[in-house]
């Protein structure tokens, strides 16, 4: 015997994988971790969700409350960014509908000095990192490319260029392990990255590298990837034949996929593989396993691509009504506690409309500013040339 | 004239995204090799719906909706190239095209001269550029010189829904390599083509159209700009200034005799590009100006782009990009050599 059968060696896994084209994007499957169902009735602890049940159980009423409070301001931060951008006060709106749980789940898990790395869909992580949500819409307004401070919450840029930003995450992790901030059993030291992408985005080579890398490294990064079903128009499985968190096993570390509609099992597994990355154990990769109930952006048109009754299965998933059954049946909270609440988001988007508003265009020659550290005689020059053009027009009342 | 009475049914009022819609489709009908690939080109018909009805009409084999990766679209493409078919492939943005570039300048431009001329890559790569449009950063930029700066590469923009019609299909049925850019502001300009394939391209893929006959000053552009130069002619008409206004249509190669016949004939020239100046097109094109028009020139080439700044937050962006006033005051500057 000389040769194996190649397709021995091909077929040869234990997991059996859907071909192309069928995966049913309405069911994670056996191995995904849910402690909720669609009402918010807690689910027994099984052979899944057991790794995580712990975490959960240490949870208090009063914890519950906070993460459905963080997730009704989000969604609410998400709707008033729409309206924004659909009377023209806003450029562009990504929505973040249907994706509160994974995101107000994934940013619980981080701590203060923990770093968040986010593609453009992040406003809950955002929330979650204590970003003011006016600071996220600089960037759609057209009145800068980014804006805020990134080391003042640890919440890194927007990045539009998908998958960019997953190497930048690996880095920053290798960066910590070199100052020797994991591992060293103190809380307050250890740190631990977290990158965002989508499920389109686990086709990028950028993607792929950074997850050899970090693999390689062993850094202290979590990949947290919001699996959506869509890619704008494209279902996933025109990105991946194998789902992420399965392939998490090639490049050397751990994947795990959860309800992303669920926001205690969401929290659970962010926090475990958080706490696994700043102990020292490397990489982990959690697919949020849930569903992008608006179009993907306000120039979007999702009717050209996808049936409503689609969206009609999820809505009956959504993470809001399921975290409110849950602390409902629970008597964690009382009908004063949802009031209160629905009546902060009210505020909430008030202050958010007033600021929008209120942000002021940019000044002129403000665009040559801070393109590069040192003064570069160029820029300078054409600087120079652009003010003493404009200035040519002082005085004709055109300008 | 007996030619005249041939039907003229075939003309029709399109804007320059149908132009390119039919060219694509008038190119899949001739050859079924031509395939067509990239994210959303499928059922969405891209996002500016410029496929749109291809994947309905040619099949999903025909019209390719990829997994989201530059690097995978233009490299897979490569292969099928290989392998006999001609590929056009959409890049969604101009700022999408970075994570393919390793491809298109190592493997794609190259593999001609490799081969010792034994191997072709007949790949349209498709890029929607330039701005106006108020979109977030990295869906407004110009960056055709990295391009046009790589030898084994054709470089070609239209301006108008003719050329998108014909020139597209030209590129589809050149052997060579062609990044073809679509001036995406323009989308939506309507003009009169001729779709009819007996009468064939007006003009060759290289070859560069005069858009407006002007004695004074010669504006020299291409892409987006086409149609501000022109606004500017009409400005300039109005106060007794004739501006001749050259459309470049190829970036690479260059049409020589085009631009040293249309310098010559005002002496004075006004190079118009979105991009950034530093570098840009209009520093070959000024270049080569001077060394072939040297004396017949009344003044130095001046040149009208993007300033030397990343493509600036949608709120700058009327500044940023060249208008009717900054080339009309160019136009000034050069008149009063
Ligand atoms: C490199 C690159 N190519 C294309 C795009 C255009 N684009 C923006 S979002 C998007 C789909 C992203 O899908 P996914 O990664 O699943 O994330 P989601 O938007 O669903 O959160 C595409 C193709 C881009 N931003 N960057």
């Amino acid at each position: 015997m000389t040769q194996a059968e190649p397709t021995d060696v091909v077929r040869h896994h234990e997991t059996v994988v859907t071909p192309p084209g069928e995966h049913d994007i309405t069911d994670g499957g056996p191995d995904m971790v849910q402690f909720l169902d669609a009402e918010g009735n807690r689910l027994e602890t099984n052979e899944t969700n057991a790794p995580y049940a712990e975490i959960v159980e240490a949870l208090t009423p009063e914890d519950g409350r906070a993460m459905y409070r963080d997730l009704v301001l989000v969604r609410r931060v998400d709707a008033e960014g729409h309206a924004l951008q659909r009377q023209g006060e806003l450029g562009l709106w990504p929505s973040l509908l249907g994706q509160e749980a994974a995101q107000v789940g994934a940013g619980r898990a981080m701590r203060e000095q923990d770093y968040a790395f986010p593609g453009y869909r992040e406003h809950g992580v955002a929330w979650c990192k204590g970003v003011p949500p006016e600071n996220l819409l600089g960037m759609f307004r057209g009145v800068n490319n980014g804006g805020w401070d990134s080391n003042a919450n640890n919440f890194h840029l927007y990045t539009i260029v998908i998958g960019n930003q997953m190497l930048h995450a690996t880095g920053y992790a290798m960066g910590i392990q070199r100052d020797g901030a994991v591992g060293t059993g103190d809380e307050s030291r250890d740190a631990a990255v977290m990158a965002f992408t989508g499920d389109g985005g686990t086709a990028q080579g950028d993607y792929n590298e950074a997850l050899v890398f970090a693999g390689v490294a062993n850094a202290p990064v979590v990949f947290f990837v919001q699996n959506n079903q869509w890619a704008i128009s494209e279902p996933n499985y025109k990105q991946f034949r194998i789902p992420p968190y399965l392939r998490a096993r090639g490049f050397g570390f751990p994947g795990v996929r959860v309800d992303g509609n669920d926001v205690l099992a969401s929290y659970a597994v962010a926090k475990a593989a958080m706490d696994a990355a700043r102990a020292g154990q490397g990489p982990t990769l959690i697919e949020a396993f849930t569903y992008r109930m608006g179009a993907h952006t306000t120039s979007d048109d999702p009717t050209k691509y996808r049936v409503a009754a689609e969206v009609d299965i999820w809505r009956e998933k959504d993470p809001i009504k399921r975290m409110r059954g849950f602390l409902e049946t629970k008597g964690y909270a009382d009908a004063a506690f949802f009031d209160a609440v629905d009546a902060e988001a009210d505020e909430l988007a008030a202050r958010i409309r007033k600021a929008c508003q209120e942000m002021p265009d940019p000044e002129l020659p403000t665009m040559f500013d801070d393109i590069y550290v040192d003064e570069h005689p160029v820029v300078a020059a054409e600087r120079a040339e652009f003010v003493s053009y404009h200035s040519s027009f002082e005085g004709e009342g055109a300008h | 004239m007996a030619a005249q009475n041939v039907p003229t049914g075939s003309v029709q009022r399109l804007t320059l995204a149908k132009g390119l819609n039919s060219g694509l489709r008038a190119a899949m009908k001739a050859d079924p090799k031509v395939v067509l690939m990239g994210e959303d080109v499928g059922k969405l018909g891209g996002v500016f719906r410029i496929t749109e009805g291809l994947q309905k009409d040619f099949g999903e084999d025909r019209v390719i909706d990829t997994p989201l990766a530059e690097a995978g679209i233009v490299g897979t493409a490569v292969g099928l190239c290989l392998r006999g078919y001609r590929p056009v492939v959409e890049i969604q943005f101009d700022g999408f095209v970075y994570p393919a570039f390793d491809q298109i300048i190592s493997q794609v431009a190259k593999m001609h001269a490799r081969s010792l001329g034994a191997l072709r890559i007949p790949m349209v790569i498709r890029i929607p550029y330039g701005g106006g449009i108020g979109a977030v950063e990295h869906h407004s930029e110009s960056n055709e010189a990295y391009f046009a700066h790589t030898a084994g590469l054709r470089v070609v923009t239209c301006s108008d829904p003719g050329d998108a019609y014909w020139m597209m299909q030209q590129a589809i049925a050149s052997d060579d390599p062609v990044i073809f850019y679509e001036p995406k502001r323009r989308y939506h300009e309507k003009a009169e083509v001729d779709l009819d394939e007996r009468a064939g391209a007006p003009l060759g893929l290289h070859q560069a159209a005069v858009r407006r006959e002007g004695t004074d000053v010669t504006l020299v552009t291409y892409g987006p700009m086409v149609k501000t130069c022109l606004q500017a002619a009409e400005a300039a008409a109005a106060e007794g200034i004739s501006l001749h206004v050259l459309d470049l249509r190829s970036l690479s190669p260059l049409d020589l005799p085009a631009i040293t016949e249309a310098a010559k004939r005002t002496g004075r020239v006004v190079v118009v590009h979105e991009a950034s100046t530093f570098l840009g097109m209009g520093a070959e094109v000024a270049s080569l100006i001077q060394q072939e028009c040297f004396y017949h020139l009344e003044a130095p080439v001046l040149r009208v782009g993007g300033y030397n700044i990343p493509y600036p937050p949608s709120r700058f962006e009327e500044e940023f990009l060249p208008n009717l006033d900054r080339v009309l005051d160019a136009v000034d500057r050069s008149l009063e050599f």
